[in-house]
């Protein structure tokens, strides 16, 4: 196949795309797993201990035994807190009243006010939970109360970040490449002026495009293993389920991505637009996919535009075959859907394209 | 009669919105030839020779192409035409063999000639040495031999070139005309556009184009035997006087300065030109020798451009 060949030599030239298709996905993920952590720890915390007895200090050795709470400060009193909260130095301010000792006896009384910076919910969320901290003079007790609702995290038992992004970040990266480098193949070719000579000799649309879509699909193939061995390697992201199911699923989201690459393609005059019209559609993928947020806490609005985009359904896939074990059967909508889409994407550029200028 | 057309359009139109690009084009190419479309940038030229090659859909109007009608048939009438676009349009980061090697396989090119044929044309255009280069880093020259070499790999039998000299040294260009009469000796017809003059009196026939429309065509002889206006040649010492006063005369269609020697039109239908001329120089004043020239194809390209609104006057 005579641009196919063509194709992947111009790409083995251009240093800069290359180097992009490998250097994307391994920056991306380091940088995900290990900048992006969702579970809260270390923050930055003061304590105003006005009691100053034995059961405060217990108090807050245990604190910083949970980790949640960095202890960097020590303030004299619950105002220098405040000051300490307003100016951002503090997200937690754990205010121990002088009476302490008492008011922990007290039923009816709390004991310790924690002064938290609601600005960021995460953090506040946090704060709940610390609420549920045991205090008591008995603090030899070894037996501790059993809470009334017990919860069991299941593929995840370590609550890791990396272990749910890196699925995720299978789908946001294939998205990437494939989407700009195909957009971006065939509007340079018509930037260059390549185009206009390609269409005046006997290569059909259906070879031109085929043509060029075919290395891409080779390089989605092996940016999908690199992320693999890389997910090990680093992360210990597990492949519990079948790596067969994993590569069916990355076909049908690559040719869904391709399809829609040539689609916009066809739309665009430059290759500076073929970006832009990328990363309009890049955004939505990274926020409405689930990929960073659960798709179950967005607004329905938002979550009926998540469903339109290929990567929403590849990201269910992927999660699932990695880390839920489930196989392909389990989950034939996702499938369905991606196929789909990739022949309407693909039909809609076909139908764009065609071997004039007009 | 008709088998000694390679081109035959009738009534050719294109129209983008408002602009009529083409307007009703008729166009008869001989087999065999060179014929040159002549015009200034934006008359029209390169959408014809895209709606020739099926590229464009005419508006209205029909053509045959090599016995094709386009652009319904322009798949079959790929092979047998080659391309030359206005801008070099092969792979810039691909060397000169990879750009030939490329062209001679999507032309589905019989694998087991297509070495020796790639040879040829290496010689023939003289890349031997540059077989290995990038054709982007390659200079204008160099880059419009492989344009063409690439054009002309499968042995069309309509070459249409887009303006294919623009960017070369007269050197390249002498050169390249070289090269498209070999071609046409062996019977290639080749369609040609541009805007220099030079170029346009190599071509067997011409048409000349304006703001979309065909105003003049035939042999460049034809032409210059025909526009219709007597030319004087005017030297003068003092050409920026002397234009001014020539200016003055309602018969005159145009006056141009080539150095110090003016060429001035004026319409057969007033007479003696050369008394013309000549009295109103005395009149004010101004020495100066003239003489009847022969039309260039310059005058020519004046005369016809100007032609609506000088025969209204």
């Amino acid at each position: 196949m005579a641009v196919t060949r063509k194709e992947v030599r111009q790409l083995r030239r251009d240093k800069l795309t290359f180097a992009m298709i490998f250097g994307m996905p391994m920056m991306q993920i380091l940088l995900f797993g290990y900048a992006i952590n969702t579970d809260v720890r270390n923050l930055k915390t003061a304590v105003a201990d006005e009691a100053d007895t034995h059961l405060s200090r217990e108090f807050i050795a245990q604190l910083e035994q949970t980790q949640v709470a960095d202890i960097r400060q020590r303030v004299a009193a619950t105002a220098d807190l405040e000051a300490l909260l307003r100016s951002g130095e503090i997200s937690i301010g754990v205010a121990i009243p002088e009476d302490f000792d008492r008011r922990v006896i007290d039923k009816n009384r709390s004991a310790v006010q924690l002064l938290v910076d609601g600005s960021d919910p995460t953090v506040l969320g946090v704060a709940n939970q610390l609420r549920n901290m045991p205090i008591s003079f008995d603090s030899n007790r070894r037996k501790k109360e059993q809470p009334a609702i017990e919860v069991r995290p299941y593929y995840n038992p370590e609550r890791r970040t990396p272990v749910n992004i890196v699925p995720g970040l299978m789908g946001v990266i294939l998205t990437m490449t494939m989407m700009i480098f195909t957009a971006v193949a065939i509007v340079r070719e018509r930037e260059h002026g390549n185009l206009e000579l390609l269409i005046n000799t006997p290569v059909t649309s259906a070879e031109l495009m085929t043509g060029k879509i075919l290395p891409y699909i080779a390089i989605g193939l092996i940016q999908l293993a690199l992320i693999l061995v890389i997910g090990d390697l680093l992360f210990d992201v597990p492949v519990r389920g079948s790596v067969l199911d994993l590569y069916v699923a990355a076909i049908l989201f690559i040719a869904a991505n391709l399809a829609l690459g040539l689609f916009v393609s066809t739309m665009v005059a430059t290759q500076f637009q073929a970006m832009q019209a990328t990363f309009f559609l890049m955004m939505p993928s990274i926020l409405l996919s689930g990929f960073m947020f659960p798709f179950d806490g967005m607004p329905i609005v938002a979550q009926y535009l998540g469903e339109v985009l290929p990567i929403t359904h590849f990201i269910r896939l992927t999660r699932g075959i990695m880390l839920r074990e489930a196989s392909l059967g389990d989950m034939p909508f996702e499938l369905i859907y991606l196929g789909a889409f990739s022949i309407v994407a693909m039909t809609a550029a076909a139908l764009r394209f065609s071997k004039r200028l007009d | 009669m008709k088998d000694d057309l390679a081109i035959r359009a009738r009534g050719l139109s294109k129209h983008f919105g408002d602009l009529r690009a083409v307007d009703h084009l008729d166009l008869d190419v001989p087999k065999a030839t060179i014929y040159g479309f002549l015009g200034p940038n934006g008359s029209g030229k390169s959408t014809t020779i895209r709606m020739l090659c099926g590229l464009l859909t005419p508006t209205e109007g029909v053509a045959d192409v090599m016995g094709y009608r386009v652009p319904d048939q322009s798949k079959e009438l790929k092979p047998k035409i080659g391309y030359m676009t206005q801008k070099f349009s092969l792979f810039g980061d691909m060397t000169v063999v990879e750009n030939l090697q490329f062209i001679a396989e999507i032309y589905s090119y019989p694998k087991a000639n297509r070495a020796s044929r790639i040879d040829e044309l290496l010689e023939k255009y003289d890349l031997i040495e540059k077989h290995k280069q990038f054709a982007g880093t390659m200079s204008g020259g160099e880059r419009q031999r492989l344009a063409l070499a690439c054009a002309v790999l499968h042995h069309p039998d309509l070459l249409l070139l887009d303006e294919p000299t623009s960017a070369v040294d007269p050197q390249s260009r002498r050169d390249f005309w070289a090269n498209l009469f070999r071609l046409a000796e062996t019977g290639t017809t080749i369609l040609v556009s541009t805007h220099y003059m030079d170029e346009a009196e190599r071509c067997h026939k011409l048409a000349i184009l304006d703001h979309g429309v065909k105003v003049a065509d035939g042999s460049p002889q034809e032409l210059q035997d025909s526009t219709g206006m007597n030319i004087v040649e005017v030297l003068a010492d003092n050409p920026y006087r002397a234009q001014a006063v020539i200016h003055e005369l309602a018969e005159v269609a145009s006056v141009t300065q080539l150095g110090i020697r003016l060429r001035v039109l004026l319409p057969e239908s007033f007479g003696d030109a050369l008394e013309i001329v000549n009295r109103n120089l005395r009149m004010h004043n101004v020495a100066a020798k003239t003489r009847i020239a022969r039309a260039t194809l310059e005058d020519v390209f004046v005369a016809v451009t100007l032609k609506p609104q000088q025969l209204a006057a």
